[in-house]
């Protein structure tokens, strides 16, 4: 093995106070990053949370449509043209909206209606924990998730309370069906979804399309597109992008998260790039040795760039271990951080790049050492 | 036929610049031979330190040539003269210029890996410059655990580890007691003549003059008494340096 790393390390290691400095500044800038940007993957999961479960090929929703959550209606008369296209297996009308939910304790509280024919499936509940989800066919029946509890005044099955001043009973409970919004999501059946939202009977906002085992996907929706007038057809994957498109970048909240990351990477630079040209300066009477020794300036480099590395590496594992407690932590919340294997790997690549990028300092002072000084000391 | 390891000649340096500017050489001609060792004197200001300096190939002269193993070195830029160094010259320091994180053998090896020499057979080179010092014992010793005099064997053992063809040493005795200064002096005599290099060492140390072959001084940027082609001895008895 080189001397270089050798070297390097010491010099690292050989002032535990900047060591360590160093170090906070890294975890710091890493854990800064780690989280905005496990906070957009996490808002991006959850904005399109009711995309990802329903059990569809296909959306068709009001033209211009920006988000799951968008109130607008279609006219239910597309739903025959529709399910009579070829490669068609179901066009399932889904009811969304918000309503107003009512403790017994009188208190009110906004909730989110979610509605589909519970015998077509289309949108159900999923990870139900307690009671069951096809109980919800009975008339004034709902589902709610267990985070909500305490919100709507809910104990468990067979908890009563008001929507738009009917009685509801909850015969369905989930686990980790949490709303972005502060707004709790309440599943109910179509008809009843229509009677707590005031929706006609002959619209609806959304329809979910279930295609033939063995369709052709794009020939199946160029079809349904040829078929709709007034509104838009869109794959999972097009209504998932545009969701979230709408709820981070529309809403500015994306933004937000990617200027606080940016933050972290610049307060990162900066801290890594002023300890490394401060220890470079310590050290500057052993580079100008080497120097007289004959070293090539590219020898010197990669000292300085080995230990901006060992800082990268050592840094970034502690920031990992760090990150993994905040995901934990947060895993039952409102907005849980979500870190990707890919997140984590292009966090690694930025913590290098961001101390590598902090060394040129360190290594432009190095360049204009005079070997000769070696000789007046 | 003369076996010239560093040659210079016609060397003249100004430093400064305007009205503060200083001749520091004034047309100086001094070539270092294989298996010799030079001593350079002279009183502090006479340009001792530059002439090492150029002759080391770490300041360029504002006139006249200098070659090293018969490469001239005026056209070369910084990593060119870094290169001639780093293949030919091994330099010793007043004040060690030991790396206070490295061992002892860290220290030496560390000659061998700027020259892309690693592993097994470095080591091993290290080991044996180490012994050719007297300090086996010492190799895994830190600069801080190691004496003065432990300290410039370590600094000569890192010069000489490369076999360079020319061993530069700035007052290599200047901060030692006198046993460990006719170590250092003994040390670079047997470089001279058992490993063929040439050694220059620049010094106003007097107690160094019985180990020298030959002996130039300087004044004023200027060479006086320098016969480089025929003996020139102020010999003492070695018995008597250093006070012995």
């Amino acid at each position: 093995m080189s001397l270089t790393l050798t070297l390097a390390s010491r010099n690292l290691f050989h002032d535990r106070l900047r060591f360590i400095a160093t170090l906070v500044g890294i975890v710091f800038s890493v854990v800064l990053v780690m989280i905005q940007m496990g906070l957009f993957l996490g808002f991006g999961h959850m904005v399109s949370t009711m995309i990802d479960h329903a059990s569809t090929d296909l959306w068709v929703v009001p033209k211009g449509a920006k988000c799951f959550e968008d109130p607008s209606l279609l006219d239910l008369k597309l739903r025959d043209r529709v399910a009579a296209t070829d490669g068609v297996a179901a066009a399932i009308p889904l009811v969304i909206g918000f309503s107003d939910w009512r403790l017994d304790s009188g208190e009110m509280t906004p909730v989110f209606m979610v509605g589909a024919d519970l015998r077509d499936g289309g949108l159900q509940p999923w990870n139900v924990v307690e009671g069951n989800a096809q109980a919800l066919s009975e008339r004034g029946t709902v589902a709610v998730d267990r985070s909500y509890f305490e919100r709507l005044g809910v104990t468990g099955i067979g908890s009563t309370a008001e929507i738009r001043g009917r009685r509801v009973k909850v015969v369905a409970i989930t686990d980790g069906i949490r709303s972005f919004t502060t707004t709790p999501y309440i599943f109910v059946d179509l008809k009843n979804a229509r009677t707590y939202t005031g929706t006609p009977p002959d619209r609806a906002n959304n329809l979910l399309v279930r295609l033939n085992h063995g369709a052709d996907r794009e020939k199946v929706l160029q079809a349904v597109r040829a078929q709709v007038t007034g509104a838009e057809v869109l794959t999972t994957d097009e209504f998932r992008s545009r969701s979230r498109s709408f709820w981070l970048f529309g809403t500015g909240a994306g933004a937000a998260l990617f200027a606080g990351a940016l933050l972290g990477v610049i307060v990162g630079t900066v801290i890594v790039a002023q300890t490394l040209y401060s220890s470079t300066k310590d050290h500057l009477n052993e580079f100008a040795t080497l120097r007289a020794m004959g070293s090539s300036n590219g020898y010197i480099y990669n000292v300085i760039i080995y230990q901006a590395l060992l800082n990268a590496v050592i840094g970034f594992c502690i920031a990992s271990g760090i990150g993994a407690i905040v995901v934990q932590m947060t895993a039952k919340s409102a907005l849980p951080i979500v870190i990707t294997a890919w997140l984590m790997a292009a966090l690694a690549a930025l913590t290098v790049v961001m101390c590598v990028a902090s060394a040129i300092g360190a290594i432009v002072r190095v360049v204009r050492i005079d070997p000769a000084t070696v000789f007046m000391r | 036929m003369k076996d010239f390891i560093i040659e210079a000649k016609e060397i003249k340096k100004m430093l400064g610049s305007g009205a503060g500017q200083v001749k520091a050489l004034r047309g100086v001609d001094l070539s270092l031979r294989r298996g010799e060792l030079t001593l350079l004197m002279g009183p502090s200001g006479s340009g001792k330190t530059t002439l090492l300096l150029i002759l080391g190939c770490m300041l360029a002269p504002s006139a006249g040539r200098v070659s090293v193993c018969g490469t001239p070195t005026a056209d070369a830029d910084k990593e060119g003269l870094a290169k001639i160094r780093r293949d030919h010259i091994g330099f010793v320091f007043q004040s060690y210029h030991l790396f206070p994180t490295l061992t002892a053998a860290q220290n030496v090896q560390l000659a061998l890996d700027i020259r892309g020499e690693r592993g097994r057979g470095a080591a091993e080179k290290a080991r044996q410059a180490l012994k050719m010092v007297g300090l086996e014992q010492k190799t895994d010793a830190l600069p801080r655990e190691l004496s003065g005099g432990e300290q410039q064997r370590v600094a000569i053992a890192r010069a000489i580890v490369a076999n360079p063809s020319a061993v530069l040493a700035d007052e290599p005795t200047a901060a030692l007691d006198g046993s460990n200064g006719r170590t250092i002096m003994q040390i670079l005599a047997s470089i001279a003549h058992e490993r063929g290099s040439a050694v220059l060492v620049v010094t106003h140390d007097p107690r160094v003059v019985p180990f020298a072959d030959r002996i130039v001084h300087i004044e004023d940027g200027r060479l006086v008494d320098d016969p480089s082609d025929g003996p020139e001895r102020v010999r003492m008895p070695k018995a008597a340096a250093f006070g012995t």
